[in-house]
């Protein structure tokens, strides 16, 4: 386990905004305790500072996971988010996208979002912005990228995608051996 | 006298023949085993310890010693000879028993980095062929080797990669990539080796190698500058020695548990220089508003014909996704993009 570096620090943190712009800070700074960002194996976990010093105590080659995993890094340094950051992001997304209960399912199992199933967007949208997709009892679903603009979504035909699927909570079940 | 003398001369002469084949002959109880090759013999009889008794002790080891050599030898004579440089040499044969080792088993080699993977992987080895067929030449060649199939090096014919430099000798860079190539098997066999025999090798350029480059000799040089018992810090440099570049470990990482307070404030500072460096958002006002212009502008249109309508309407939407992907290629993220609403307007 390590902290980041700079560089990583940037890559996580631009990919982050994405999602939460700039509440990202209420992550880093937060009342309830000290909360910090570390790297193991290539995952970024996030986790408070009583688990960090608890997880010191377990060597580095039988420690599976710590905290909550956010993401990993690739091998080109690259950072990749994953479900498991769910929790964190949808409470302070900035751009949501509420899905229609007919097409929940499609997208659970990975399919993008087509018009036909799109209940809601938040206004100003700008294109390929990253957005928390909630069911429509406000349920955080997963997140994606909106393929066209709040205005273009008004216009475009029914059958057209929406929202591209980065993560969806059905991944839980589908990918269970990979997630930390 | 003469008589007697006669007598007396028989007589000892039988005793003295008597005598030459009672050396040679020796009774024993059980018959000694023998192995002329390694010039061995078994003596199984056994003991009176009577005959250890003090005094007749030596004496009794002493006949027995000779007694069991005379039978060896008496053996030995048993083999074909030869006439080596006027001495006559019995010929041994090959010797029977067994003798334990004189030094111990070998240790089963440690597998090379190609094993264990292969090993890792469940490769198996394929046999080859010795000979390729060889359609250029019209022959069987070897797969390897001198004359070999397919010889990188002997093209006589190369076309100069597009991205390559014009000026640059490919056939020169073919021979100088397959000396690199030699090179590393080679160094990587020596490893292998090493590994084997746990001797530490030293790294690249340390072990002295009859050509040296300047690069080679300055790291040889800095290596053994900081070998001192203190690491280098009260050895004089020479007069033009530069100092190394990368000294010490190539990456330093913060401590795990730092001070949590300072690595909250870093990050801060960080989301606040990225926040800075942003352009302001008005790119999705300005799509927008573009958007609206054109939307009226299609509305002013179909009031004048109904029949084009719906391919206004379509046009635009495609106009914008083009318009937007174009945008999206440049720029990283989507803010970063500059407004090229223009190009997609017909």
């Amino acid at each position: 386990m390590r902290p980041l570096t700079d560089e990583e620090t940037k890559t996580m943190f631009e990919k982050l905004s994405k999602y939460i712009g700039e509440n990202i800070k209420l992550l880093i700074d937060r009342p309830d305790g000290t909360y910090c960002f570390r790297l193991h194996n290539d995952r970024l976990y996030y986790m408070s500072d009583k688990i960090l010093k608890l997880a010191t105590n377990i060597s580095r080659d039988k420690l599976v996971s710590v905290g909550t995993c956010f993401g990993k890094f690739t091998k080109t340094q690259k950072f990749r988010l994953h479900i498991t950051a769910l929790d964190f992001l949808a409470p302070y997304a900035k751009f949501k996208v509420w899905v229609k209960p007919g097409s929940e399912q499609s997208f659970l199992y990975g399919n993008h979002i087509m018009k036909s199933g799109l209940g809601r967007i938040t206004e100003n949208t700008a294109q390929y912005q990253g957005v928390v997709v909630f069911s429509m009892a406000d349920v955080p679903l997963g997140f994606g990228v909106a393929a066209k603009t709040t205005q273009e979504c008004r216009k475009v035909d029914p059958m057209s995608i929406v929202v591209f699927h980065q993560a969806d909570i059905g991944e839980y079940i589908r990918s269970e051996d990979t997630l930390t | 006298m003469a008589s007697c003398s006669v007598e007396d001369v028989l007589a000892k002469a039988e005793r003295d023949e008597a005598e030459k084949l009672k050396g040679i002959t020796v009774n024993k109880e059980l018959d000694l085993e023998f192995d002329p090759g390694n010039l061995l013999a078994f003596d199984k009889n056994r003991i009176d310890t009577r005959e250890f008794k003090d005094g007749k002790r030596e004496d009794f080891l002493r006949s027995l010693a000779r007694d069991n050599t005379q039978l060896l030898i008496n053996e030995i004579w048993k083999l074909p000879t030869e006439r080596v440089e006027e001495v006559i040499v019995a010929k041994l044969p090959e010797p029977t028993t067994l003798l334990p080792r004189e030094k111990p088993a070998p240790k089963p080699k440690p597998p090379t980095k190609w094993e264990q993977f292969a090993k890792l992987k469940g490769i198996q080895k394929k046999k080859k062929t010795n000979l390729v067929w060889d359609e250029v030449h019209k022959e069987w060649k070897r797969r390897w080797g001198y004359k070999r199939a397919k010889d990188d090096t002997k093209e006589w014919l190369i076309e100069v990669p597009e991205k390559a430099d014009p000026n640059e000798d490919q056939f020169a860079k073919k021979n100088k990539a397959k000396k690199e190539r030699v090179a590393r098997n080679e160094y990587n066999r020596l490893k292998n080796i090493a590994r084997a025999q746990k001797i530490k090798v030293p790294g690249m350029g340390l072990a002295p190698t009859p050509k040296q480059s300047k690069a080679e000799l300055a790291q040889a040089v800095n290596i053994a500058k900081i070998s001192t018992a203190s690491v280098g810090k009260f050895q004089d440099n020479l007069p033009k020695e530069k100092k190394p570049k990368n000294t010490g470990k190539r990456r330093k990482f913060q401590p795990l548990i730092g001070d949590f307070s300072s690595e909250k404030q870093k990050q801060l500072d960080l989301l606040k220089v990225m926040d800075s460096k942003k352009p302001r958002l008005d790119i999705t006002k300005a799509v927008n508003k573009q958007m609206r212009e054109e939307d009226m502008e299609a509305r002013q249109k179909n009031k004048k014909d109904f029949g084009k309508k719906g391919q206004r309407g379509k046009m635009s939407g495609k106009g914008k996704g083009k318009a937007g992907g174009k945008g999206k290629g440049q720029g990283p993220k989507g803010k970063g993009r500059k407004p090229q609403m223009k190009q997609g307007k017909r």
